[in-house]
C-alpha cells in the first residue's frame, strides 16, 4: 500500500504494509475512546462511498471512520443513484471524476468493479467488497479483531467454516491471516467450497474434527438461496453438520476466538448462546471496523503528503 | 480475354495438392490458366512474387448482427471485415434479432447479402424457432428457400433438450443438412463467467466448467452416432472434448470440429485483470487444454479454424464483468494471429493453415450451392487471397472493417497479414500502402 494509492485486495499489501495499518488503527482505536472522537487530519478532503449493493453495516462504518477524520462525505447507493436509470459505472465515474473526489470507497455485486473504476478515476479506490472476491478492509478488521484477542499470530491457527465459495469475506481473510504467519482451515460440504484449491490452506468438510485445533473459528454467513441452488439440501441439515453450537465450542481450546463477519443467521451456522458467549469477538469486529478503516482512509489520503497526525 | 494476371506467387492450394511458384491468370471471375509462365499482354499484372496465392479462406463461424444489432455490426461492416481477413465467404451464426429460424428472414438475409456483393454470405438457420429450444424450427423450408441455408444451429446457447436434439439431427439427414453444436450444458454453465478453477477462484468470479462442454459433447456424438446426422461441434475449448472427438472420428462418426483463434492462443492465464475483452464463450480454458487444442489442429482431428467473430459495441463491453457479453472479434486478426503464433514458431505448417481456413470449413459445410472450396483450378472461381507472409504490422483494433472494437490481439506485433483479397476475379481488399496493380 505504501506505493499504491488504492486498496483493491490483501495482495496489495505485504506483512510490513499490514502491521503499519493495524498500527495506525491502535491509534485510532484510542480517538474513538477519547471524549471528542475527531481528528482533523482528512479535513476538506471528499470521500465517496459508491454502494451498488446494499449494506447498512459496511457503509456506516467507513461514513463513521471518514467522518472522524474531518472528510466530507458523500453516499451514492444505487437505491438512490442512477444505476436503475441505466448509467454505467464508467458514467458514474467519470462523474465522481468531474466533482473531484479524493476516494471512492466502493461496493459492488460485481467482481473486478474497483478494477474497473481505477481506470477511469484518479481518486484512490478502496474496495468495499467486490462480488465473491475480495473485501480488504473486513481482512484487515479482523486481524486487528484478533491480534486483540490472541497476540502474536504467527504460528496460530484459524478454521473457515461454511461456504467459502461465495464468501470475499474468507478470500481477503485467509490471505490477510496467511500474510501474519497463520495456519488456516476450512470447512465447508464440498459444494460450497471453490473449485480450485485456495493456496497454502487446508481443507476439511468434519467441523468436529477440526475444532480442537483452532485458536480461531470464524463462521461465514449461509445464504438460503444457496439451498434453492442445490448447493446443500436443507438448513436442518446444514446446522447439524456445521452450526457452532456449545456441544462443539466445549471441544475448542481455552480462549478459542469466535468470529462472524454478520449480520448472523442466529441458530443457522451459529447457536445463540455462542453468538453471546465472552469468546465471541463478533462486536469487537464491528467495533474495530471503524478503526482499522480510519487507519486505511488515512494511509491512502494523508499519510503520503503528511497530513496532520494523530495525536 | 483474360483481364488480370497474378505473377510469381506461390500458390498453396491443400484441396488440389498445389505448391509451388505459378503464375495464375483471371477472366470474368473465374480461374483462366494457372502455368510457369503465363503470357502478359493485354492482361492487368499484379506482381505477387514473394508472397503466398491461396484459395479464399471460408469462415464458418461468425455473428453479423443483422438483422437486429446493426449498431454492433452489419451485413455490410461484417463481410468487408471478411475480405480484409482474407475471406471470401462467411457462414452467419443465426442468433440475430429476431433470430434466423424461417425461410423469409434467412432468404431477406441473403438476398441483402448478394446485394452487397462483397464476400458470399451462408446463413446458418436456427434448429429451433425463436432459438427457444422448445419446437424445431422449419429447417427443410429454410433449405428449400432461396438462401439454400444447409447448416441449423442454436448457437449463442446449446440444444438443452436431447430430445429435440434427437429430432433435429433425425428431420435433416433427409435432405443432408448439417446440425452446428453450441455444446453448452446450460445447468452446468449457469452463471459461469470465465472457466472454472484456479483463475475463476482467485478472480471471484463463477466459472463454467469444462464439464459443460464435455456433456453436451458426450451427448451430441452419441446422437450424431445414432442418427446418421452430420455433426459439426462449434468452438471446441478442452481437452476431453477433443479426447471425445478423436475417439467418434476414429468410430465413423460422421462429424467435424472447429477451434478458435483465441482458444488456441490463450488460456485462462491470460486473463489481464477484469478486462472483459477476454470474456468469451466458451471461455478461455487452462494452458493443457489450450495445448491439446493445438496438438489436434496440428494433426488433423481439428477440421477447421473458425473466428466466432462476435463483435459488441464498446458500450456493451466496458462494463462489470459479469454485465459484459461474451466474445471477440475474429474475422480480421485469424491469418497473421495464427500465423506469427504458430506457423512461425513450427507449430503448424503454413499449408496446413491454410487448410484450416479453405478446404477444411469446405468439407465440413460440404458447400453445395456453388463451386466454392474447388481452389485454385481452371475454371473455378477467381475467390482468392494474397498473403504477405513476410511484412511486419501491428494489428490496430481501430482500424478494423468490423465495427467490433473487441480484439483481445489488440496491439499485438506480427508478420504475416493479407496483402489483397480477390472476389470473382476482381481485387475486393487491398491493404493500405501496397501500392496498386
Ligand atoms: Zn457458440
Ligand atoms: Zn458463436
Amino acid at each position: 500500500m505504501a506505493e499504491s494509492r488504492h486498496l483493491l485486495d490483501v495482495d496489495d499489501l505485504t506483512r510490513e504494509d499490514i502491521e503499519r495499518v493495524l498500527e495506525s488503527a491502535r491509534s485510532f482505536a484510542e480517538v474513538l475512546r477519547r471524549p471528542i472522537k475527531k481528528v482533523p487530519s482528512l479535513r476538506g478532503k471528499t470521500v465517496v462511498n459508491l454502494f451498488y449493493e446494499p449494506s447498512t453495516r459496511t457503509r456506516m462504518s467507513f461514513e463513521v471512520a471518514a467522518k472522524r477524520l474531518s472528510a466530507d462525505v458523500m453516499n451514492f447507493t444505487a437505491s438512490t443513484s442512477s444505476v436503475e436509470k441505466g448509467e454505467s459505472l464508467k458514467d458514474t465515474a467519470l462523474t465522481l471524476e468531474a466533482m473531484g473526489v479524493d476516494a471512492v470507497v466502493i461496493r459492488h455485486p460485481v467482481a473486478g468493479a474497483p478494477w474497473l473504476l481505477r481506470q477511469w478515476l484518479e481518486a484512490a479506490i478502496l474496495n468495499a467488497g467486490d462480488g465473491m472476491h475480495a473485501h480488504p478492509t473486513q481482512a484487515l478488521l479482523d486481524l486487528f479483531t484478533l491480534c486483540d484477542r490472541l497476540g502474536d499470530l504467527e504460528g496460530r491457527t484459524i478454521a473457515y467454516v461454511g461456504d467459502i465459495l461465495h464468501s470475499r469475506v474468507a478470500r481477503s481473510g485467509i490471505k490477510a491471516c496467511r500474510a501474519m504467519g497463520m495456519e488456516v482451515l476450512v470447512v465447508a460440504p464440498p459444494t460450497l467450497l471453490p473449485p480450485a484449491e485456495l493456496e497454502g490452506v487446508e481443507t476439511g468438510h468434519d467441523l468436529d474434527a477440526v475444532i480442537p485445533r483452532c485458536d480461531a473459528l470464524y463462521m461465514l454467513r449461509i445464504q438460503k438461496e444457496r439451498q434453492e441452488e442445490g448447493r446443500f439440501p436443507s438448513l436442518e441439515e446444514y446446522t447439524h453438520l456445521y452450526q457452532l453450537n456449545p456441544r462443539r465450542l466445549g471441544k475448542a481450546r481455552p480462549g478459542v476466538v469466535v468470529m462472524h463477519p454478520g449480520p448472523m443467521n442466529r441458530g443457522v451456522e451459529i447457536a445463540s448462546e455462542v453468538a453471546d458467549a465472552p469468546m465471541a469477538a463478533i462486536t469487537a469486529q464491528v467495533a474495530s471496523g471503524v478503526a482499522v478503516r480510519m487507519a486505511v482512509l488515512f494511509t491512502l489520503l494523508g499519510g503520503a503528503e503528511g497530513g496532520e497526525r494523530v495525536a | 480475354m483474360p483481364e488480370l494476371l497474378i505473377e510469381g506467387a506461390r500458390l498453396i492450394d491443400p484441396f488440389n495438392r498445389l505448391d509451388g511458384v505459378m503464375d495464375v491468370a483471371v477472366s470474368r471471375g473465374r480461374i483462366a490458366a494457372v502455368g510457369k509462365t503465363l503470357e502478359k499482354e493485354g492482361r492487368e499484372v499484379l506482381d505477387a512474387r514473394g508472397k503466398v496465392l491461396a484459395p479464399g479462406f471460408l469462415e464458418v463461424h461468425a455473428h453479423l448482427r443483422e438483422p437486429g444489432r446493426e449498431d454492433a455490426e452489419t451485413l455490410q461492416s461484417g463481410l468487408e471485415a471478411a475480405l480484409h481477413g482474407g475471406y471470401t465467404a462467411v457462414c452467419c451464426m443465426p442468433n440475430t434479432e429476431p433470430p434466423l429460424d424461417n425461410a423469409a428472414i434467412a432468404e431477406a438475409v441473403a438476398a441483402r447479402a448478394r446485394e452487397l456483393g462483397l464476400a458470399d454470405l451462408f446463413p446458418v438457420g436456427c434448429i429451433s424457432r425463436g432459438r427457444e429450444g422448445r419446437e424445431l424450427a422449419e429447417m427443410a423450408l429454410m433449405h428449400l428457400s432461396a438462401a439454400r441455408v444447409c447448416a441449423f444451429s442454436d448457437d449463442g446457447s446449446g440444444v438443452q433438450d436431447a430430445g429435440l436434439m434427437r429430432r433435429a439431427m433425425e428431420y435433416v439427414t433427409a435432405f443432408g443438412a448439417l446440425i452446428i453444436s453450441h455444446a453448452e450444458d446450460a445447468a452446468l454453465s449457469l452463471g459461469g463467467q470465465v472457466n472454472e478453477g484456479a483463475v475463476s477462484t482467485a478472480m471471484g468470479l463463477r466459472g463454467i466448467p469444462a464439464l459443460a462442454e464435455e456433456v453436451m459433447v458426450a451427448r451430441d456424438l452419441l446422437l450424431a452416432e445414432e442418427t446418421g446426422c452430420r455433426l459439426h461441434l462449434a468452438h471446441l475449448s478442452t481437452a476431453r472434448s477433443v479426447r471425445m472427438l478423436r475417439d467418434a472420428k476414429k468410430r465413423g462418426v460422421p462429424v467435424t470440429a472447429e477451434a478458435t483463434p483465441h482458444h488456441l492462443l490463450m488460456s485462462d492465464r491470460d486473463i489481464d485483470g477484469y478486462d472483459t475483452v477476454f470474456k468469451v464463450n466458451p471461455p478461455l480454458r487452462t494452458p493443457a487444454d489450450m495445448q491439446a487444442l493445438r496438438k489436434a489442429t496440428g494433426d488433423g482431428i481439428i477440421d477447421a479454424v473458425a473466428s466466432d467473430h462476435a463483435p459488441h459495441t464498446l458500450e456493451d463491453k466496458e462494463r462489470e464483468f459479469d454485465y459484459a457479453p461474451f466474445g471477440v472479434v475474429g474475422m480480421e486478426s485469424v491469418f497473421p494471429m495464427l500465423y506469427s503464433e504458430l506457423v512461425l514458431t513450427g507449430a503448424l505448417d503454413l499449408t496446413r493453415l491454410i487448410e484450416l481456413l479453405t478446404s477444411g470449413p469446405a468439407r465440413v459445410l460440404g458447400v453445395p450451392a456453388t463451386d466454392y472450396g474447388m481452389g485454385i483450378i481452371v475454371g473455378a472461381r477467381a475467390d482468392l487471397v494474397l498473403l504477405d507472409v513476410d511484412g511486419t504490422w501491428t494489428l490496430d483494433a481501430r482500424e478494423f472493417a468490423s465495427k467490433g472494437r473487441n480484439c483481445p490481439f489488440h496491439g499485438r506485433v506480427v508478420k504475416g497479414r493479407i496483402h489483397c483479397t480477390l472476389k470473382n476475379g476482381k481485387i475486393a481488399y487491398r491493404a493500405p500502402n501496397t501500392g496498386s496493380a
